[in-house]
């Protein structure tokens, strides 16, 4: 492999990790903190994908979509939260996953009725169209390193949030003890209800960056959802770092696995989490 | 309301204090009232119909032996436990089971047994997420006020709350009660496992709450400690108050130490 396609494949494993963990964050964040395992993650990615696809229909540009599609995803999941999530709490896991299973069922057989099942594109947008050329026939998408961008920004401003900001203290602190944090007058429903809404909003902006270059498909949820949990486990259950570190793994395992052991491409993924389990069997950060 | 207002003791009560049945009604707010509590856990019955009340500024020691109820007394007006019957009100405002939430931020702070410190949150995270103003807008207590009161949490701002000593994690729950600005700040055994040194260093900042006006519910083993620094005192024998009369009174009868709370 010569450095140009050594360069693209790098550049194409970030851009792979730092989405994934735009989805696997908001996980481990509502596993870590609420306790919740919540199968119907990856469809929220679905429904930011779909949304990319209708809101452009509609309005012609992406951008102005996704400028829409964000606060729509954060309301729709405080919803989701307040009407059947929150009953959840104080259940076992088992009633978790069916619900939460339930939940994939519904939202796909929804966006089949709604859209159809039909694979459909998305345009890049215009701003973004253009290619980088590397040397005389290879190129990178401006639109693949924006994504890059972007997500490495919202992984600082998570940083930011949960680190230095009260809202992140208090989250922090819910995580270890709920008791003393209403004791100490705070509203631990709205903070959960915080944390859910803003899980699912990453997951469908993920949905949403992607849609132009994976396209639109039916199902497009599920093997993100599993991917995703993946993350959450080697990156340490509640730990959105690690979850950015295990994403980044995750993004270089797949890529270069498909690049140079094509013929175990689909196993490379596992053999790594099975790896980075055997050394340390919490995953690579501890609890936040 | 206005029978609560006045000094009661459960029919069970042996010393009954004249002096204080007698005494002019208080005027001052009703912070936090109990009427009839019995609580209930699972099927065990820990609260057999407990009568309290708490009002600004006053100073009261809640004493009794081990699983006599003290704890599910306090838990029960802080929310977290529902009572069979019986109700509670915070500043005059129907609050049984809760929301706990709400209850905090009528001013009532709670300094846990077992402390309850947030271990994955630096010293000064533990204390900023709960700085609020208080009911009045009061912003008494700030982090400075926090950090001269205790001189030894701002030698460890940025360690992790969990490698704090045990003395020093009281310190913390209750800097951190204070960033709140309550009205009333109940201690629930807070000097329970702490050397004499920190016990006294604890004994002197609570005095100094209670001197700021900060109304101080204390649960403590030591009623020598508690009698002296609170006006008044409750004692709970198996679910019931036997004792609601000043303090004073519990430090003169020791037969009455000996009954209840001797060892």
């Amino acid at each position: 492999m010569d450095f140009v396609s050594f360069l693209i494949q790098v550049l194409n494993s970030l851009q792979y990790g730092l989405l994934l963990f735009l989805v696997a964050s908001g996980l481990t964040l509502v596993f870590g903190i609420m306790g919740i395992i919540n199968l119907a993650h990856g469809s929220f990615y679905m429904v930011g994908a779909y949304l990319a696809f209708a809101l452009t229909s509609l309005t012609g540009n992406l951008l102005l979509s996704i400028a829409l599609g964000i606060p729509l995803a954060f309301v729709f999941g405080a919803i989701l939260e307040w009407a059947l999530f929150s009953h959840l709490y104080k259940r076992d896991h088992l009633e978790q996953v069916l619900l939460t299973y339930g939940l994939i069922l519904i939202f796909e057989e929804l966006r089949s009725l709604a859209v159809g099942d039909d694979v459909h594109g998305v345009a890049i947008p215009e701003l973004f169209s253009a290619s980088i050329p590397l040397s005389d026939n290879l190129s990178y998408p401006v639109y693949r390193l924006v994504i890059s961008v972007v997500c490495l920004a919202l992984a600082g401003g998570l940083y930011w949030l949960i680190q230095k900001t009260r809202l992140g203290m208090m989250i922090r602190a819910g995580s270890h003890d709920r008791d003393m944090v209403k004791a100490l007058g705070i509203d631990i429903n709205v903070l959960y209800r915080t944390v859910f809404a803003l899980g699912v909003a990453l997951a469908a902006l993920a949905g949403m960056l992607a849609a132009p270059i994976s396209s639109v498909y039916p199902g497009m949820g599920s093997s993100v959802l599993i991917i995703s949990f993946v993350i959450v486990v080697i990156g340490g259950v509640g730990s959105v770092w690690g979850a950015l570190v295990a994403a980044l793994v995750i993004g270089f395992a797949d890529t270069f696995g498909k690049v140079l052991l094509p013929d175990l491409a689909g196993l490379m993924v596992y053999l790594v989490m099975a790896v980075v389990l055997l050394w340390r069997p919490e995953g690579i950060f501890k609890k936040a | 309301m206005n029978d609560m207002s006045m000094f009661r003791v459960n029919e069970a009560a042996q010393w009954v204090t004249p002096a204080a049945a007698e005494q002019s009604p208080d005027q001052r707010e009703m912070l936090l009232e109990a009427i009839g509590l019995h609580t209930y856990y699972g099927s065990s019955h820990i609260l057999h119909g407990v009568n309290f009340h708490i009002r600004k500024g006053e100073a009261l020691g809640l004493m009794g032996r081990n699983g006599m109820g003290k704890t599910t007394l306090i838990r029960t007006m802080m929310g977290f436990l529902t009572p069979k019957a019986g109700g509670v009100l915070v500043r005059g405002q129907r609050m049984t089971g809760g929301p706990t939430h709400k209850i905090a931020k009528l001013g009532i702070a709670y300094v846990p047994e077992g402390r309850g410190i947030f271990p994955n949150l630096s010293v000064k995270e533990n204390l900023l997420m709960a700085a609020r103003a208080g009911v009045e807008g009061q912003r008494e207590w700030t982090f400075d006020r926090v950090m001269a009161t205790f001189p030894r949490l701002a030698e460890r701002l940025t360690n992790g709350g969990g490698q704090l000593s045990g003395g020093e994690q009281q310190m913390l729950t209750i800097g951190r009660a204070l960033m709140t600005n309550p009205d009333l700040l109940i201690l629930d055994e807070a000097t329970e496992g702490l050397a004499p040194l920190i016990v006294r260093e604890i004994w002197r900042v609570i005095r100094e709450i209670r001197d700021s006006g900060i109304a101080t519910v204390i649960v403590d083993k030591n009623h020598s400690a508690v009698t002296a620094l609170t006006d008044r005192s409750m004692i709970l024998v198996k679910g019931q108050v036997v004792f609601d009369g000043p303090s004073e009174e519990v430090r003169n009868n020791p037969e009455l130490i000996k009954k209840h709370l001797g060892v």
